[in-house]
């Protein structure tokens, strides 16, 4: 057999450009996802060696944070951890339901009339607003007649989230194919039996992964908390009165002292705003999976 | 010209087709009771005309195929049945349909009522994210059946009715999206029995499968002609004669001067008629496969 046929078929890649041009795209390819893992890599390592000395359960726990001077092994960021606990967490709790029914409406209620997209275009012009100007707005509207409390805070955080919740939800709802729609309405379901019962929990993992990933953004905000919950030393347990503290704005004026126990305790800051972060990614991934049992 | 295809058509349909004599004996009786009642339908996607002029009648306890090439309206004349043109936004409809002399397009008409007692299976297999008894529970469910005992019985009827309970019986807790394309329709056939319809609409319900997964759905709609009534879209002549009793005939009306194109009804009657003794050249040109 092999005998009559002199001429294998080359099934290779013909050489020349167009492996060329293969080759360099895959080279250019690891080479910017290797410039991508420098900062992260960088950030991660930075902080975790600057920041795990200061580390301890004290340091976590403690309610009062010490004067500048003190080293960090006195007192702890205890104050600052619930304060970032409690304001992100009632940020959370106005943005989230909010955003998602606000992409709800867009996708399956308002079609093309005019409300839908007043609403789709503020909500990408809110997305572009600097943090810092919400924080702003917050102190113009609510600060200057209320004072400064963890509310304020969570004001200024949720205004900031509401954007990333409605887009990132919208996106999940407009993945949901037509036809299972369809099949719900050609049972005799309402629009809103529809949406309950088809839609959302179709969309849930993805809503669920922006939502969570909104919170994250939003517990290291700094600027929008600054003229708004005025961060102080103690603990503040009742989120509606009174100034706050929360890790974010203590890495800010840690960091900006020159005492050598002042920037330990910025650091150990940075690294506990982090983990936080990084267990709310861990926490989105499962319940991710949980919801997706029975994926498309 | 006209007598060799005479031939071919007597030819195609007595010695392929043996099942048709049995399918045409049973309705050669006179006609129920009129479920639908379309006259004079013209429907409208915003500014294009899709179908015009639709008369015709369809009687309970038969299974109507709707035959035709594409664009002929044949599908939007079904999805108009129990309202799903309405969720096509610039969808319009003029004429009368009645179901049970009721106008399903009258003042205070609800798309939702309609479509509890009108169901509808879909071309591609649709079944929801979830779990194969979650699939077939969910009408009942939306209906306001909490009843875990009347839910099981409810699946278990749905799924024998459809002929899928002894592939699935053990396990109903997996999800909908892991059976096969065949066994997927006649989930969503399960689905759609649950809430006990009048009618169910077909479209093209087996042209996304393969010719084994087709014979069994074919049988599920011969055995669900004793409940129910049928109107199934097709493209596939062979099965409007293998399982139809009335088969309607839609063509695409071409008009050159404004370069419009519309559906219309060519020819309607028992399908062994329209098969072997169609009424008008266009309907025997493409039964005789000449077009489409």
């Amino acid at each position: 057999m092999t005998a009559t046929t002199p001429h294998q078929v080359d099934l290779r890649e013909p050489s020349g450009w167009r492996r060329a041009k293969n080759q360099f795209a895959t080279g250019a390819m690891w080479f910017t996802f290797l410039c991508l893992l420098v900062p992260l890599g960088f950030v991660l390592v930075t902080v975790i060696a600057k920041g795990a000395s200061a580390i301890s359960w004290q340091f976590l726990t403690n309610g009062t944070i010490p004067p500048n001077i003190l080293p960090a092994n006195v007192g702890g960021m205890g104050a600052a951890v619930i304060g970032t606990l409690e304001i992100t967490g009632f940020a959370a709790v106005m943005a989230i339901p909010l955003g998602i029914l606000g992409a709800v409406y867009i996708n399956e209620y308002g079609g093309n009339r005019p409300l839908s997209r007043l609403i789709s275009f503020l909500s990408d012009v809110m997305t572009g607003v600097p943090s810092i100007v919400m924080g702003l707005f917050v102190f113009t509207i609510w600060v200057l007649h209320f004072g400064y409390s963890g509310l304020a805070g969570s004001f200024s955080l949720a205004c900031l989230m509401l954007p990333i919740v409605i887009r990132s939800s919208y996106e999940m709802l407009r993945l949901v194919p037509n036809h299972l729609r369809e099949a719900s309405y050609a049972l005799g379901a309402t629009k809103a039996r529809v949406t309950l019962t088809v839609v959302l929990p179709t969309a849930v993992g993805g809503i669920v992964s922006g939502a969570l990933l909104a919170i994250a953004r939003a517990a290291g905000e700094t600027a929008p908390l600054i003229f708004t919950i005025l961060t102080v030393e103690a603990t503040n347990p009742d989120l509606f009165h009174g100034a706050d503290t929360a890790l974010s704005t203590q890495i800010f004026t840690n960091a900006t002292q020159p005492y050598t126990g002042a920037t330990d305790r910025a650091w150990g800051s940075a690294l506990t705003l982090i983990a936080i972060a990084f267990i709310l990614m861990i926490v989105a991934r499962l319940v991710t999976a949980r919801f997706n049992r029975y994926p498309r | 010209m006209e007598q060799p295809e005479q031939d071919v058509v007597e030819q195609t349909v007595s010695t392929r087709l043996p099942r048709l004599e049995t399918t045409v004996k049973a309705s050669s009786t006179t006609p129920g009771t009129t479920i639908f009642d379309v006259s004079n339908v013209s429907i409208y996607y915003g500014a294009f005309k899709a179908v015009t002029d639709v008369s015709l009648p369809i009687y309970e306890h038969e299974v109507t195929a709707f035959i035709g090439s594409s664009g002929s309206g044949k599908s939007t004349v079904l999805r108009a049945l129990n309202r799903m043109n309405d969720l096509v936004p610039g969808a319009r409809l003029e004429g009368t349909m009645t179901y049970r002399d009721a106008d399903l397009y009258g003042r205070g008409v609800s798309a939702t009522a309609v479509r509890r007692r009108i169901g509808m299976v879909f071309q591609k297999p649709n079944p929801f994210p979830k779990s194969i008894y979650d699939n077939v529970a969910y009408g009942p469910r939306i209906n306001g059946q909490r009843n875990k005992a009347k839910l099981d019985e409810i699946v278990e009827r749905s799924l024998r009715g459809a002929a899928l309970w002894d592939e699935v019986k053990n396990r109903l807790r997996q999800s909908g999206l892991a059976l096969s394309g065949g066994q997927a329709q006649r989930l969503c056939i399960a689905r759609t029995i649950a809430v006990e319809p009048d009618v169910v609409l077909m479209d093209e319900p087996a042209s996304a499968l393969d010719p084994i997964a087709t014979l069994a759905v074919e049988d599920l709609i011969r055995e669900l002609k004793q409940n129910y009534t049928i109107v199934i879209v097709t493209h596939n002549m062979q099965q409007a004669t293998r399982i139809s009793d009335r088969t309607a005939f839609f063509s695409v009306l071409t008009d050159a001067k404004n370069d419009t194109r519309t559906g219309v009804l060519v020819e309607h009657g028992p399908t062994q008629q329209i098969f072997e003794d169609p009424q008008d050249s266009r309907t025997q040109a493409y039964v005789t496969g000449r077009i489409g």
